[in-house]
């Protein structure tokens, strides 16, 4: 293999012969009458009473193995990770920043672990006092008249977000708004959001400059319009400047805007989504308030509302009276559109927001938005002196950016998954690749306030080396990943001969 | 400053090659009118050792009570090394495996998953997650509605027995889609789910779907055998309903039913949070949903597969994902993009540390507890059991006095005896409806037992509705 860069840990010379090789599933592994004695209770219980037409009939097959078999086959697999923990980890519309271990050992405190969701309110006014203020800081922060913390994750915080647009229009008795107008820049969950709601969605271009066409907008307004679904700063990196003339057009036409607060920590603090004229917003705590990304989850998506709206919030809400907190249902909230899960959220998910909101206080907020943006702008800025192409050169980066590798697919018929390949043997987890859609051959690049001006150089010296990688060896750069468990994957086949989980006799087909 | 690494230096260096002087300048795009100033009421920020003092006597102001609730949510013991190594950074701080190569941790151990859940309901395909089981079982309905070409119905039929938040967040979500929720009512006697109440509901349109909840709300045992063939006589499709951890002792979903092509039910969900989730005041967990294989294509969120790479190795990928809002935007299955990874995380290093005879000792556990919490119970006079069916786990009793105010006083004792029928079901009240899990000890049971008959025995002399001193 020719040349890989700066010595680091990925040059397939300094890799052990182990590492890579292929890692038995954990089924693989079992054997009869091996386990992990103890974890369960010492003795089998008596189950007689339980009718045998309602007993399990055919051989439960699960893994069958001890303790320490089951520790290091998971933490092996961890080892095979990309995590912020141990990697740069740029994706954009993301906001990969560093957890904050306390955020995590205060919301694991016994005391919140233990408590039952049906426990009463008298056992639960720490959890309360810790999710009202939380409440008041989103409100305080997001400039909006109040706040639900319902919302498992951003998609069932546009969920929820759309549905009280929905009731909002049905309460008013005006059931002629059917279409919710999205940009064509948008993140996939809002027009699916829109769909889920029973609207249709209605696709709105991107001007030249990165803002919404205002002209198609002007275009697409109508009695029929129910809202329209926005990201500012957009998913192409840039503010729209234009923010209160598409809200005065919207509202002129009897829509109401939604925020999608995908983007929030590049204006945490500097801007409020409230003071632009947004009726509805939602939060991802798991992006702005820095809560564990979990492999995929658990997100939290509180929504925040003008004063119109709140009649609609979902439940349940936190409210104080007088020193006690307590929650309130849809008993007390005819208009709500109701209940998102069975238990009302994601509590351990927002306490660790709270904590990590109480640490950074109301400077540190204004921080993160400050200093994400300040990353940004500068690996944008080195990334352009560099030589390569920013989709939106003559724009401020927001806390992210979009470079097109247009010219070098062209030229070397390298391309920016080709890159993004590579960039993980240079120890780099991948920005986005091909999002969003109007930008070809983007890369969608996000640093976050937490990472060091270093990191930010080491990151333009790699897409510098791996560019002239693909003038001397192209097929160096295009059978990338090197250095990793496993080469590049066989997507196709993957959606073709589906194996979806693991049969004791045969496989799924 | 918390969380920025910035020195003067840096920040200068960075300035320099942007082209601008100050930080604030980077903001110039944004219409001045629109900045604000101070955040005024957002407290100061606190270091690592002040919020620790504030979070730790939260904490304990919740306290720990001697808890017999379930309904939905169950006091399990956790392996020590199912949250050691779900918390290492590698899981806790990735994201959705959309670089294959750079996740296969992640990818593995959702395969893993999605093979333990295939195992546990005998069906083909899980999914790699959603919210909550409540919100599986709304998107389990949106699927069968898509998939069922044969009745074409936009109807779906529910068990009044079903648990109460379940039927009211299928409600929010399915209804704005236009598809109709009937609730099939229960047997007042027994507590289960009558077939031949369901004929006369078919009416003109018929069913998409019925959903079949094993064991149900009550924690009577339904019988799904009978539900299930009725369900698909209807050319409805059988959702069911499930606890994972019966389903180590209780027929699997993919077994309801007579023996034929249709056998079992058609889509499994549930709630996760047995396998190694904390109560944690209700979430996150993760909810869980499975399905035969030729409705797949209509399966919401993230799938993993395993393939190959480019020189033959196996490895594993996310897959299928034309059905996804990424891909598919407005024309998706569903919007869900963030799922619960974490927890699912949790739930598989659980399950490999239980395996199967350690997951059927837990459900037997649990089961002999309840029993015995609700035999030790209804030696108080007026305590009897509410239904008279066979249960699972979880047992209905009718009290002698107003379950809120006998909840009430047993909290003052630190003792949570239980869930309250009454607002849900006003048929039913008094109604308590108990569980006592593996957790639950034999004196923690009596001190239990105890406590309920001094509370009821000072009401019955007090004679009063005001709360009895004890």
């Amino acid at each position: 293999m020719g040349l890989i860069g700066p010595a680091t840990s990925c040059d397939p010379r300094s890799t052990p012969p182990n590492r890579n090789k292929p890692h038995m599933l954990i089924h693989e592994q079992s054997r009869p009458g091996r386990r992990a004695a103890a974890q369960a209770p010492l003795y089998s219980a008596e189950v007689s009473d339980i009718p045998v037409s309602a007993r399990r009939v055919a051989p439960l097959v699960l893994p069958e193995v001890s303790e320490l078999q089951a520790v290091r086959h998971y933490t092996r697999l961890s080892q095979k990770n990309f995590s912020i923990d141990t990697h740069f980890y740029p994706l954009g519309s993301c906001t990969m920043k560093y957890n904050p271990r306390a955020c995590n050992t205060l919301a694991m405190l016994p005391g919140f672990l233990a408590r039952h969701p049906a426990a009463p309110d008298s056992h639960g006014q720490g959890l309360l006092a810790c999710l009202f203020e939380l409440q008041e800081m989103l409100k305080e922060v997001t400039g909006m008249h109040a706040v639900s913390l319902a919302p498992s994750a951003g998609a069932q915080g546009e969920f929820a977000g759309v549905a009280m647009i929905r009731a909002y229009h049905r309460a008013r008795n005006d059931g002629a708004r059917t279409e919710i107008l999205v940009p064509d820049a948008a993140h996939g969950t809002n027009p699916a959001s829109a769909v889920m709601c029973g609207f249709v969605a209605r696709e709105i271009p991107t001007g030249p400059n990165g803002d919404v066409d205002i002209a198609a907008l002007r275009e697409a307004v109508g009695p029929q319009t129910a809202g329209i679904m926005l990201t500012n700063p957009s998913t192409v990196g840039v503010f729209d400047r234009n923010i209160q003339e598409i809200a005065g057009i919207v509202h002129a036409a009897g829509g109401l805007l939604y925020y999608d607060g995908a983007n929030l920590n590049a204006i945490l603090g500097k801007v409020r989504p409230g003071d632009m004229g947004f009726d509805v917003i939602h939060m991802n705590l798991h992006k702005t308030f820095s809560t564990p990304h979990g492999g995929g989850g658990p997100g939290a998506g509180p929504v925040g509302v003008s004063k119109r709206l709140e009649p609609f919030l979902p439940v349940p809400l936190v409210v104080q009276d007088g020193d006690d907190y307590r929650w309130v249902s849809e008993h007390e909230r005819p208009q709500s559109i109701g209940r998102l899960t069975a238990f009302g959220g994601n509590m351990g998910i927002l306490l660790r927001a709270y904590v990590y909101a109480r640490m950074l206080g109301r400077e540190g907020m204004k921080r993160v938005s400050e200093f994400s943006t300040l990353n940004a702008n500068y690996l944008m800025a080195r990334l352009k002196a560099a030589g390569f192409d920013a989709a939106y050169p003559q724009r401020r980066a927001s806390h992210e950016f979009i470079i097109t590798m247009k010219r070098e697919t062209k030229e070397l018929g390298v391309n920016a998954m080709d890159f993004a390949k590579r960039l993980l043997d240079y120890g780099f987890h991948a920005p986005t690749t091909y999002f969003p859609l109007l930008v070809p051959e983007c890369l969608l690049i996000e640093p976050t306030e937490t990472e060091t001006k270093e990191e930010l150089d080491d990151f333009v010296a790699a897409l510098v080396a791996i560019r002239e990688e693909a003038r001397t060896n192209p097929e160096l750069v295009k059978g990338a990943p090197h250095t990793m468990p496993v080469r590049r994957l066989d997507d196709v086949r993957a959606a073709r001969q589906l194996d979806l989980a693991w049969r004791s006799t045969a496989n799924c087909t | 400053m918390p969380f920025v690494p910035h020195t003067d230096e840096d920040v200068a260096a960075m300035l320099g090659a942007i082209g601008v002087a100050t930080i604030d300048d980077l903001f110039d795009e944004i219409p001045r009118e629109l900045r604000i100033g101070e955040l005024a009421a957002i407290p100061a920020g606190m270091a690592e050792m002040d919020i620790t003092r504030l979070m730790q006597a939260r904490a304990r102001a919740d306290g720990q009570p001697l808890c017999f609730i379930g309904a939905g949510a169950y006091d399990h013991h956790i392996p020590a090394a199912v949250w050691q190594i779900a918390s290492r950074g590698e899981f806790y701080s990735a994201y959705t495996p959309y670089q294959a190569e750079a996740s296969q941790g992640t990818l593995q151990l959702l395969y893993e998953f999605q093979s333990m859940m295939t195992a546990l309901t005998a069906l083909d395909v899980s999914n790699a997650s959603l919210y909550d089981g409540a919100s599986a079982l709304a998107e389990a309905v949106l699927m069968a509605v898509r998939a069922n070409r044969k009745t074409k119905s936009h109807r779906v039929l529910v068990p009044r027995a079903l648990h109460p938040a379940y039927r009211r967040v299928l409600r929010g979500i399915v209804e704005s889609q236009g598809i109709e929720v009937i609730e099939a009512p229960f047997d007042r006697q027994g507590g289960q789910t009558p077939v031949a109440a369901l004929d006369a509901l078919v009416g003109d349109g018929g069913f998409a779907a019925i959903v079949i909840n094993q064991p149900n709300f009550f924690g009577v045992i339904e019988d799904v055998d009978v539900l299930t063939d009725w369900a698909h006589a209807q050319g409805a499709l059988a959702i069911a309903v499930v606890n994972p951890i019966a389903l180590a002792l209780l027929k699997a979903p993919g077994e309801w039913g007579a023996a034929g092509p249709e056998r079992g039910a058609d889509i499994a969900c549930g709630e996760a949070q047995p396998l190694g989730m904390p109560l944690s005041s209700g979430g996150p967990y993760a909810g869980f949903l499975c399905c035969k294989k030729d409705l797949m294509r209509q399966m919401p969120g993230r799938i993993v597969g395993r393939t190959l790479d480019l020189e033959g190795k196996p490895g594993f990928t996310l897959t299928l994902q034309a059905r996804e809002q990424h891909i598919r935007r407005g024309k998706a299955t569903s919007n869900i993009c963030t799922n619960q990874g974490l927890l699912v995380t949790a739930a598989t290093i659980h399950l490999a540390l239980l395996g199967t005879a350690g997951l059927e000792r837990v459900a037997a556990a649990c089961h002999a507890n309840t029993r015995r919490l609700a035999a030790l119970l209804c030696e108080i006079p007026g305590v009897e059991p509410r239904f008279d069916r066979p249960m699972f786990h979880e047992q209905v009793l009718r009290l002698p006095a107003p379950t809120a105010d006998l909840l009430h006083a047993l909290a003052a004792h630190g003792v949570l005896g239980g869930f309250d029928l009454g607002p849900d079901y006003p048929e039913l009240d008094p109604a308590l409806l108990v569980c006592a899990t593996e957790l639950r000890t034999e004196e923690e049971m009596q001190r239990y037992v105890t406590t309920l008959a001094r509370v009821i025995a000072a009401r019955t002399q007090a004679k009063c509705p005001v709360e009895p001193k004890i």
